[in-house]
């Protein structure tokens, strides 16, 4: 019926831009968030129904769509379509009295944003401005200023295709990241018609500084810089930016890709602009730690009316407000000698036993607490079961999860549905644990950065002896014996641990829902303290009057050096590689044949592959058996007069030559170092096979005079023959 | 003699080549007349208003410092106490801070362009600095709009006119702080902002609008060790005041211990400023303040920041630099004409300056905006809109001067059209000369019937 609609709704908004006024307006909801910051929870239930302050998030943006007006939400589901669309058929959302239509389109293909807008643009659904939102999504702002600036904008330039939602949030300074868990926004905009014309989310950390186009400034005679400006991913757009993900296939990411790709297009011209809000709220749950910042906010009624007391979803009627920002369900069994913190939210059916200490938590419905149980910072969901003397300190708890007598769960960790944990078993902090094994190949997502990262379980001893077996299948990668031990003493738990992505788990504590430990805060500004350096070389680069700063050229080569270290050890490996299939009867055309496209491929210069072919010629005279320097240079002086034609090959000029000594040293000092005594009477013998040139032996030399003492140990190795070499020149000189 | 607050150096330069062929060895840029008074006698009445009456100026080259000399001893016996010190050609602004640099004592110094034409008090810049207790203030202006002459009527539309890019500025939110300063070539480059001085402040407003005056207050300490250690910087503009900005959260300057003797309340100043960024941050609604693990108390070793500072003149105030030949027209168009003040003399009822002695032939009408200095005389028949002219001048009959500036001892034969035209002193017109936006340099002699257009003409 939609479609139906729509399709009419297009038709006529062609020829009569009235019409367009006068659609319902509508809202795109990403029911997906296309990245995997909410594993392993969202393996098994879709983020947008994860429960915040027991109500699904997908309530507060639906409930915020309402209550802002808009009458028609297009709900895009791709990952666990089912459950969103079961959950939104057993919705109020969908029944006939509400005051939106809520109509839900699946795709299964989809892995970004930009797939999701691709497919909402072939169901020709959208017909106007449309607010486009992800359903994580909890906001109480008035949407009527924005919405009407952006139509305003529209009548006069049709170039205005967007109306992004912005809110103050300073990121801290240590951590450059802001309360919600979000790396630091740069923006730029004009501060006049509040334009956007800078966006940077993922700035370069390593980049002291900052670099805009002096474009900005051609029209406009001042800008705004802010990286106190949250992105409240709350977007008004314009139909053509439906089109725009069309034409541009390559779009993923809302921002990044969309966002950047319209502010460096200067030929289209298409415009975005801002709208800050400064008394309401919006925020995205984009992580857990913004999950965490979130609830707290919402407790502390920043988002009224979308608060636990108030009528606004049906399952919280029944809560109370008490003194210090407690909510309590009225059919809470609390014992007398429990104690309830400030900022606690307890959900109907709870039972808390005695001398327990609740503080700024969140427990969901039917959940058991034992005694002497102490909660702190906790996001307890439904039907859990906590026994006697654990101990919880900023934790996610969902569903289902059973902690058995003194369990501590430290400062971060996630335990996803179901998970059961064994007797005095302590998670180490930032653990995520799951029924689920971690799976091995992670789903299609742009952000897979750890695509290649472990796979399966990975056993780590401290997990294996706290998490025994009961179903068998599931754990079968745990190393049953350890864990028999300790089920004779009658504890079970079930679970896998995830394993922390390589590198992920320095990151581990900016996302999660724990505090930020003192300890890295003070390494951070520690680091910062340092970081000035850096920052006053990179400024020296730019020219300054009256001074030559050689230096810097040099801080940008190695820059350049070091970004690409890892690519030229995959090229040698390459290249070896290649040069062994040689060994094996391929002649040597065809071998050069291999390289050359291989250094096409990898953008490599012939230097490159000299150096590369000679690595892989020393190799070979590595490998045979040898007892003596005097036997390793026989060896290699052998190997390298068999393939001196494919070297010659690559040894074009001197510089290349040259590039083969500056490797040979590198050889010697890294990779073999049983040549470096060799250094001068392997090089002589390439002078003498006529591999390498007598100039660039001595442009070696020269080179290197000016380098470091560590640097000059070959010249010096071989300073005998580079004098012979000098004084037979200097003769030859003589003789013309 | 007790020490002053403010010690002020002006830096007059020598004889600059923007400016060929107005100057010359005789005329150094510091005495080219705006006005019919030297240039530089606009900073220093500026600077005598502001009660700053101890000077020391800085000329490059030592025949234009006893010119100078001269005429300011001439000029100013009674009024101020002036040092001429000689530099010679091309040290840049550091190196001659650099000559007089141990001669200074007081807390701060004030460095002022000797081409500067304005009406912005120092006063007010010296005040902004103190009260920060900044290293280093600097005057920024609205960048001046600067156009061809308008030929013919002006209709004072400005409107098609662009500012002249001539700095990227950066500043805080307050609009106090300088946080960033694009001079010269690099204004025309992309805009790279320090991140970690972003972070601090939260927004940082670039403008393009805005022009470095080259009035500073500097912290007379860091000066003269930046002077010192940084052997190598040649200009302030460049070298000086972009390292001041950029350094400003990790500073390296080295506050001597002779300073906080000298001053008690340092103490308490440098407390201050390690958390000066924080001051301004805006206060956030509570549940937006960060979560209190953040709020760590600050490091011992906190690094050691200083304060670069901006005094943004307003728009109403009139704000030059005399340094380019397009840059005198218009400041001598404005002294006479909408910045009249500046000026220091009193119009007429027809809104210009007839000296006396001046005399003027039959049917000879000189408009609005215009300057006739004494002794100068006028034939019959002639026609002078605003345009400024020197004192001896002797113009024949049906002359017509627009848009011009002539100076002294001009002799101008019957018949002559100048427009939009720099006309230096001794300088003889033959009959019928026509002259379009052309310079004529001092001595030089103009054939009779020629007609100049945008030329540059002077005596090889």
């Amino acid at each position: 019926m939609a479609q139906k609609r729509g399709q009419r709704g297009a038709s006529s908004s062609a020829d009569d831009p009235e019409v367009v006024a006068r659609v319902p307006l509508q809202a795109v909801l990403l029911a997906d968030s296309f990245n995997l910051k909410f594993r392993p929870i969202t393996l098994e239930r879709p983020k947008v129904l994860l429960p915040l302050v027991n109500v699904p998030m997908i309530e507060y943006t639906l409930a915020w769509l309402e209550s802002v007006g808009v009458e028609e939400v297009f709900v895009f589901c791709c990952a666990h379509s089912q459950q969103v669309k079961q959950y939104l058929n057993q919705s109020e959302w969908t029944k006939p009295a509400a005051r939106l239509s809520v109509t839900t389109i699946e795709s299964h293909d989809a892995i970004s944003a930009g797939d999701a807008l691709r497919v909402i643009y072939e169901k020709s659904v959208i017909r106007g401005d449309f607010v486009l939102i992800s359903g994580d999504t909890v906001s109480n702002m008035s949407l009527a200023q924005a919405l009407h600036e952006h139509k305003e904008r529209r009548k006069k330039d049709p170039l205005a295709i967007m109306t992004m939602v912005i809110k103050h949030s300073k990121p801290s300074n240590v951590t450059h990241q802001t309360r919600l868990g979000t790396d630091e926004v740069i923006m730029a905009f004009d501060p006049e018609t509040k334009e956007l014309l800078f966006y940077e989310d993922k700035a370069d950390p390593s980049q002291r500084i900052i670099s805009l186009d002096k474009i900005l400034l051609a029209d406009s005679p001042a800008f705004y810089m802010h990286n106190d400006k949250q992105d409240c991913y709350i977007d008004i757009c314009s139909p053509e930016v439906l089109s725009l993900f069309m034409d541009n296939f390559d779009y993923q990411h809302l921002r990044r890709h969309f966002v950047k790709g319209l502010l460096v297009d200067d030929i289209m011209g298409y415009k975005i602009f801002t709208h800050e809000i400064h008394s309401s709220y919006a925020a995205r749950i984009d992580n857990f730690r913004s999950y965490g910042t979130v609830t707290k906010d919402i407790m502390q009624s920043w988002t009224y009316p979308l608060v636990p007391n108030v009528r606004y979803f049906g399952c919280c009627s029944n809560m109370k407000l008490d003194r210090q920002g407690v909510f309590k369900a009225l059919d809470v069994v609390q014992s007398r000698s429990a104690q309830i913190g400030a900022v606690t939210l307890i959900g109907s059916g709870s039972t808390i036993g005695d001398h327990s200490v609740i503080s700024n938590s969140v427990i969901g419905q039917e959940c058991t607490i034992g005694r002497n149980v102490s909660v702190h910072g906790c996001y307890i969901w439904n039907n859990v079961i906590i026994e006697d003397d654990c101990k919880l300190n900023h934790a996610i708890v969902c569903d289902g999860v059973h902690l058995r007598t003194g369990v501590v769960l430290e400062p971060g960790v996630i335990l996803s549905f179901k998970v059961e944990v064994g007797q005095q078993i302590t998670i180490p902090a930032y653990s995520k644990v799951s029924l689920l094994p971690q799976p091995s190949i992670q789903d299609s997502d742009e952000e897979l950065e750890y695509a290649d990262a472990n796979s399966g379980v990975i056993e780590s001893p401290s997990i294996t002896s706290m998490i025994s077996t009961r179903n068998a299948e599931l754990s079968s990668d745990y190393s049953v014996t350890e864990n028999s031990g300790l089920s004779e003493v009658g504890i079970s738990g079930v679970g896998y641990i995830w394993c922390s992505f390589e590198g992920g788990n320095d990151d581990e504590w900016r996302h999660s829902v724990a505090p930020i430990p003192a300890s890295k805060l003070a390494e951070l500004s520690h680091d910062d303290y340092e970081d000035p350096d850096v920052s006053y070389q990179e400024v020296n680069s730019t020219p300054v009057s009256g001074e030559l700063r050689p230096d810097s050229e040099i801080t940008g080569d190695d820059d350049a050096d070091g970004t690409d270290y890892g690519d030229s050890a995959d090229f040698d490996k390459e290249v070896e590689a290649t040069f062994q299939r040689a060994l094996t009867g391929v002649n040597q055309e065809n071998v050069i044949l291999e390289i050359n496209s291989l250094r096409l491929s990898c953008n490599k210069s012939h230097a490159d592959c000299a150096g590369a072919l000679f690595l892989s010629v020393i190799k070979l005279g590595l490998e045979a058996p040898h007892s003596s320097n005097g036997e390793l240079y026989q060896n290699t002086a052998k190997e390298i007069n068999r393939w001196k034609d494919i070297l010659k090959h690559y040894l074009k000029s001197v510089d290349e030559e040259i590039e083969i000594i500056l490797k040979f040293e590198e050889i010697c000092l890294e990779i073999a170092t049983e040549f470096s005594p060799l250094f001068s009477t392997i090089l002589s013998s390439l002078y003498e096979k006529d591999i390498l040139s007598e100039d660039a032996i001595l442009s070696w030399a020269s080179e290197k005079e000016g380098a470091d003492e560590s640097d000059k140990i070959f010249v010096k190795q071989s300073e005998r023959f580079i004098t012979w070499l000098k004084e037979a020149s200097e003769e030859d000189d003589e003789d013309d | 003699m007790a020490r002053m607050d403010f010690e002020v150096v002006v830096l007059a330069g020598g004889t600059s080549r923007n400016l060929n062929p107005l100057v010359s060895q005789e005329v150094p840029k510091a005495l080219l007349p705006v006005a019919n008074r030297p240039v530089l006698s606009y900073v220093l009445e500026l600077l005598e208003a502001s009660n700053l009456k101890d000077l020391i100026v800085v000329v490059e080259g030592e025949d234009a410092a006893l010119r100078i000399g001269g005429w300011i001893s001439g000029a100013y016996v009674d009024r101020l106490h002036v040092e001429v010190a000689a530099v010679p050609e091309g040290v840049g602004t550091a190196g001659a801070l650099r000559a007089v640099a141990s001669y200074l004592t007081a807390n701060d110094v004030l460095i002022v362009s000797g081409d500067l034409v304005t009406d912005v008090p120092p006063g007010a810049v010296a005040a902004t600095h103190r009260r920060h207790s900044a290293v280093v203030t600097a005057l920024l202006c609205p960048a001046p709009v600067s156009g061809p002459s308008d030929t013919g009527t002006s209709g004072g539309k400005e409107k098609a006119k662009k500012p002249v890019r001539c700095n990227i500025v950066g500043l805080d939110p307050t609009r106090q702080y300088l946080l960033h300063l694009a001079t010269g070539a690099e204004v025309e480059k992309d805009i790279r902002v320090q991140k970690s001085l972003l972070r601090a402040v939260g927004q940082i407003e670039i403008r393009a609008d805005l022009m470095d005056a080259h009035m500073y207050a500097f912290k007379r300490s860091v000066l003269q060790d930046i002077l010192d250690q940084k052997d190598k910087f040649h200009s302030i503009r460049q070298d000086i005041l972009p390292y001041l900005i950029r350094t400003q959260l990790n500073s390296e300057v080295s506050d001597n211990g002779g300073i906080k003797s000298e001053l008690g309340m340092d103490n308490i100043s440098s407390q201050n400023d390690l958390r000066w960024l924080s001051q301004h941050r805006e206060i956030a609604p509570s549940a937006f303040q960060e979560p209190h693990a953040f709020s760590l108390k600050p490091l011992p070793d906190a690094r050691r920041t200083h304060k670069c500072c901006a005094y943004i003149a307003s728009e109403s105030k009139y704000c030059a630099r005399l340094n380019s030949i397009q840059a005198y027209s218009d400041i001598n168009r404005d002294v006479v004409g909408e910045a009249s003040h500046l000026s220091g003399y009193s119009f007429s009822a027809q809104n210009n300056i007839i000296h006396p002695s001046a005399e003027l032939g039959s049917k000879t009408t000189v408009g609005p905006q215009c300057m006739l200095a004494e002794g100068s005389k006028l034939g019959d028949k002639c026609s002078v809109k605003r345009s400024v002219i020197g004192r001896h001048c002797r113009i024949g009959s049906n002359v017509k001067i627009v848009n011009s500036i002539v100076m002294n001892h001009v002799t101008i034969e019957d018949g002559c059209s100048i427009q939009g035209s720099v006309v230096c002193s001794n300088v003889q017109l033959q009959e019928r000369v026509v002259l379009k936006d052309c310079q004529v340099g001092a001595g030089y002699v103009v054939t009779t019937g020629s007609e100049h257009k945008s030329e540059s003409l002077a005596r090889k």
